[in-house]
């Protein structure tokens, strides 16, 4: 259904993405992930037609985004990172307005428009003017505008932004129910938000593609294991190898710089308590321990330290680098 | 409904709920009813001095004492008022990032640019409109010749078109909305100045040249009642011209 294949993208001097490659299938949602900057919303506005793409091609439903970009278009529902509202409208004209611009004829109009207003909860502000609403009603509001003329690809950039948890919940139960009827592409740079509502995660930094397989597999690579942090006072010389030998622990590092050892254990195994007691009745006094979650920072971290080492490598490789442990 | 019109709809709705529209037709209105006052007044003085002189009502011509001093003046109000009607139409929207909606909408460019424009000049219609009553209530009172009259509404309207397409093209060029103003402004007095340079330049291929671009002579003549296809065809050209290079404007920011 969407296929970009190398496109990249420069602005002036600074190439804004580089050589992205991937497909979307049909009924499939993906998720863009990536930190601030990676060209999640360049990547977008060029599968929207907004603006081309340096070099590469895109396609969207089998046409191209720079030969036929009104058949593209029309076959697109798009809410950029700014909601594209006009304050002086109220909702039911603002989407009176989105539905006539996308070729809606009256009674598709009326339809549309009664059903996005009932999916996205917006009956009680239907003739509130938009200067007036919530962060949280504008962000739905520009996503009922996506939804309106029922496009068969959804691209939705960073859509739960600036909501609240409960709207964060709504939103994305929304974008599960679109899986299977429509092709969706969302941005996010949290990782949880992409394991929770999509059947596959790109992971972009910098304008490049650095890792692309289900949420399943991400996590699970990601999350291999559980990773614990351990400072004590006066650690006999062999303590790695003694707590090594405890039950449930897989490996043990030394981290150089703080003196602290990380201990790996089995997925969904906390040993806290295990370890503690451990430390305490050997007497070698116990001064932290903690946790240590991989958050996206560390995966984004870990990615692109071995960026240049994967400059020929294929995604897998990219994906398997995240099974090592990091060296702290 | 066509896109044209939805946007046409929309730019309407949007004008008449900022206050930029009320405060720009109460003070063209004003401006206007002031002018023409002045004008009357002004006839009326000449006509009392002719009568002290030869003795019996003179023929007074309305259409040389009030009417043209009047559209003259009007023309040049219209150069600084207009543009303020045309400086947020594609400024705005690319300040709040709408643009994106409605370039990522299945409506071409030109329809966009054009509907933006009609939209505008659909309202500097319904002012220049308006204005017909002072003509109106005048012929109930005097009788002078409507031909010129409705001649200099005919170049008031072409006028305006243009200075509108100039105000689309420079709110195109930018996102802030005082740049747009003033750079329509600052067009419309550069090409204005073009009949004084003209001027200047003498009876030289160079002269008719400079004078044939700007737009005093092709009003000046409509407002002395003649209809010329020289001046109709500058005011076409002119209003393709500004709308081509908006669209440009607009589809190159893609680009970017
Ligand atoms: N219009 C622009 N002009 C110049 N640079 C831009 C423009 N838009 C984005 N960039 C740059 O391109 C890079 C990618 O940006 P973007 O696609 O917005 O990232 P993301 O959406 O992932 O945060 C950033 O370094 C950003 O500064
Ligand atoms: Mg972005």
């Amino acid at each position: 259904m969407i296929e970009a294949h190398n496109i990249t993208k420069r602005y002036g001097d600074l190439t804004a993405i580089e050589r992205v490659t991937f497909t979307v299938a049909k009924g499939e949602v993906l998720a863009f992930l990536g930190p601030n900057g990676a060209g999640k919303t360049t990547t977008m506005r060029i599968l929207t037609c907004f603006m081309p793409a340096t070099e590469g091609t895109a396609r969207v439903a089998g046409f191209d985004c720079f030969e036929q970009p009104v058949e593209v278009k029309r076959r697109i529902g798009y809410l950029p990172e700014t909601p594209p509202v006009y304050q002086e409208l109220t909702v039911a004209e603002y989407l009176t307005f989105v539905g006539r611009i996308k070729g809606l004829g009256a009674a598709d109009l009326r339809r549309g428009l009664d059903r996005v207003v009932e999916r996205l909860s917006l009956g009680d502000v239907r003739h509130r003017l938009i200067a007036n609403l919530s962060r949280g009603y504008r962000q739905r509001v520009g996503l009922a505008q996506a939804l309106l003329h029922d496009p068969p690809v959804l691209i939705l950039d960073e859509p739960t932004v600036g909501l609240d948890p409960k709207q964060i919940i709504e939103i994305r139960e929304l974008i599960k129910s679109l899986a299977g009827s429509h092709t969706v592409i969302l941005s996010t740079h949290i990782l949880p938000e992409a394991t929770a509502v999509c059947q596959r995660v790109v992971i972009i930094n910098r304008g490049r593609i650095v890792a692309e397989d289900t949420p399943e597999r991400l996590s699970a690579r990601l999350r291999r294991s559980e990773k614990i942090s351990l400072i004590v006072k006066q650690p006999p010389a062999d303590l790695a190898a003694r707590l090594r030998a405890l039950p449930g622990i897989l490996n043990v590092f030394e981290a150089t710089d703080s003196g602290a050892l990380l201990l790996e254990c089995a997925l969904g195994r906390d040993l806290r308590d295990e370890v503690a007691r451990y430390v305490v009745t050997n007497g070698w006094g116990l001064l932290e321990l903690k946790t240590v979650s991989m958050t996206l920072e560390d995966v984004f971290l870990h990615l692109t330290q071995h960026e240049e080492g994967l400059a020929g490598g294929s995604q897998t490789q990219a994906a398997v680098q995240i099974e090592e442990p990091r060296n702290l | 409904m066509t896109p044209v019109r939805a946007i046409i709809a929309k730019e309407l709705r949007s004008a008449f709920v900022s206050p930029i529209v009320y405060v720009v037709s109460a003070v063209f209105l004003l401006i206007f009813g002031v002018l023409s006052y002045l004008a009357v007044v002004n006839a009326g003085s000449q006509a009392v001095r002719l009568m002290q002189l030869q003795g019996a009502a003179p023929q007074l011509n309305l259409n040389d004492l009030v009417f043209r001093p009047t559209f003259y003046s009007l023309a040049i109000v219209l150069m600084l008022v207009l543009p303020l009607l045309t400086m947020r139409l594609f400024a705005e929207e690319r300040k709040l990032k709408t643009f994106e909606l409605l370039m990522t909408s299945p409506v071409g460019v030109h329809e966009i640019v054009i509907g933006k424009f009609l939209g505008v000049y659909a309202i500097f219609l319904g002012l220049l409109a308006l204005t017909g009553l002072v003509p109106l209530v005048l012929s109930f009172y005097s009788s002078f010749d409507w031909n010129p009259v409705l001649t200099s509404y005919l170049g008031l309207a072409l006028l305006g078109g243009l200075f509108l397409t100039t105000g689309v093209l420079a709110s195109a060029l930018t996102e802030n909305q005082i740049v747009a103003a003033f750079l329509s402004f600052g067009l419309l007095i550069l090409v204005w100045l073009l009949g004084g340079v003209g001027v200047v330049l003498g009876d030289t291929p160079a002269g008719h040249l400079v004078s044939y671009l700007s737009f005093i002579e092709h009003f000046d003549r409509l407002v002395r009642g003649l209809v010329d296809t020289k001046d109709l065809v500058y005011y076409a050209c002119g209003l393709v011209l500004m709308l081509f290079l908006a669209h440009r404007v607009v589809e190159s920011q893609r680009w970017k």
